[in-house]
């Protein structure tokens, strides 16, 4: 629902707050998940994200999360699906080339991203092409494992 | 414009200190040129002599040949195979990858070919989207992006290896370069755009058609506010219009290509509007080549090719230097 999504762009500074504390929670909840074992968590985790982040953000569940670098617009609904920023065929009116009735995903993005007040510098991190073995499964829990240090394997 | 070095055509010119490629345009852009690239239109065949004879327009205009790459998402010869009929007779090809038709495993394949063939110049492009062209029902592939596909080109330059970390016996020795386009929206990110592709790896930028020079102006005054333009030439897009009634479809049509009201009342109040386009494309060039920052111009002149010349001797962009063709 793209009015749904425009709202999270709008209010995307306490949702930005809201995803950094729940990461922390996470995190905290670490040696939990060690112990029960992150595989075994992987397919709860990511039924729960896919329900939120997709009403939320129409989040299209990549399992490389880049919303809170990319101003909690999910890059993935860019028809070209762009993680490094708006193409050049951005319409005059900030709506997209390929689909006429929706803003660019990288105009709201840039939107939500000065909303949140992030440095310049976040939104220049190059993103990595998506790695498409892991499409479906948890960037929640992928985040906290990066946060601790953890390989996934 | 004859090198000290020069080679047989159809083969590369050596490394100098301080390049990154065999090819002219490296040189010439390094030399402090004021340089000329322009935009070839690949043929709906497989005659060699259609790229050849239209090739031949560009003798002696210009420094470096775009090959485009399924450009608006239409079908045509590919980049790859116009470049490899256009360097056997020594041409400065930039060959455009766009991102939309090819998977990394293919994209890493053609730059090796690419290059083995004499390819220098490699730039990287998001590609349009497949809605716009004549195949809307493809399926767009989007593996890689721009930045993505530079940062992966300059890998397998620069380490040697390809994006999983294979080794590279011979790395492919190209200038890599990269498309702006500072007339689309959001306006104040397009100049941080170029930063990021510039570190990404992009060494040359070409933009979209100017027809607002103010709003070059305005976006070249941030870009060498971020000190941008030392590191990365870039060249100016520009091109004639046919016609009032074909910039006002290109307008409407053609994504992210701004066209003033001014410029459209130009061509609609002139006599002979085909005329009147190629005149407001000089007096692009002429205005753009004074910009600071502005290392060349890209000549996009589709269906008018043979008005490049015109274009490249009356704005007298090249001063007295005539760039390098076959059989000089």
């Amino acid at each position: 629902m793209k009015r749904v999504r425009y709202w999270s762009v709008k209010n995307a500074r306490w949702l930005r707050l809201i995803y950094q504390g729940l990461e922390n929670c996470l995190v905290v909840l670490h040696p939990i998940f060690i112990r029960v074992g992150y595989r075994r968590l992987d397919r709860g985790f990511a039924s729960v994200e896919k329900l939120f982040k997709g009403f939320l953000f129409d989040s299209k569940s990549c399992g490389q999360c880049t919303l809170s670098e990319t101003g909690m617009a999910c890059p993935m609904n860019c028809p070209k699906s762009l993680r490094n920023g708006p193409c050049g065929g951005v319409r005059a009116n900030g709506n997209c080339e390929v689909e006429p009735d929706m803003v660019c995903v990288w105009v709201t993005s840039w939107e939500g991203h000065q909303r949140i007040g992030n440095p310049v510098a976040s939104i220049q991190v190059i993103q990595a092409p998506v790695d498409v073995r892991l499409k479906g499964s948890s960037a929640w829990l992928r985040a906290v494992r990066k946060r601790m240090g953890v390989s996934e394997a | 414009m004859i090198f000290d070095d020069e080679p047989l055509a159809g083969e590369n010119l050596p490394i100098l200190p301080g390049h990154d490629s065999p090819g002219r345009f490296e040189r010439v852009l390094r030399a402090g040129h004021f340089a000329v690239t322009a935009e070839i239109a690949p043929p709906d065949s497989s005659d060699p002599h259609e790229v050849y004879q239209r090739a031949a327009l560009f003798d002696g205009y210009v420094d470096a040949i775009n090959a485009t790459d399924g450009s608006g998402a239409n079908c045509h010869m590919s980049s790859v195979g116009m470049c490899a009929l256009l360097t056997r007779r020594g041409y400065s090809m930039i060959m455009q990858i766009s991102c939309r038709d090819k998977n990394r495993i293919a994209m890493q394949g053609d730059v090796l070919g690419a290059s083995a063939m004499g390819v220098s110049n490699i730039l990287c492009l998001t590609g349009d989207g497949v809605q716009s062209g004549d195949h809307p029902e493809a399926k767009p592939v989007f593996d890689m992006d721009c930045m993505t596909s530079l940062q992966m080109i300059g890998g397998m330059r620069d380490d040697g290896q390809f994006m999983s970390g294979r080794k590279i016996n011979c790395p492919p020795q190209v200038f890599l370069g990269a498309a702006a386009n500072p007339f689309a929206p959001p306006m104040d990110y397009r100049p941080l755009r170029l930063a990021k592709k510039v570190a990404a790896g992009a060494q040359f930028v070409q933009t979209q058609y100017c027809f607002d020079v103010d709003r070059l102006k305005d976006y070249m005054s941030k870009v060498r506010g971020m000190g941008l333009d030392k590191k990365v030439f870039i060249l100016a897009g520009v091109g004639p219009l046919a016609s009032a009634k074909s910039a006002e479809w290109i307008r409407n049509n053609v994504a992210g290509v701004h066209i003033p009201d001014e410029i459209i009342k130009r061509l609609a109040g002139a006599k002979d509007q085909r005329q009147e386009g190629v005149n407001i494309c000089i007096d692009m060039v002429n205005q753009v080549k004074e910009i600071e920052g502005v290392s060349g111009i890209h000549i996009m002149a589709y269906r008018q090719e043979e008005r490049i010349a015109e274009i490249v001797e009356k704005s007298k962009v090249l001063g007295d230097r005539s760039p390098w063709y076959p059989n000089r």
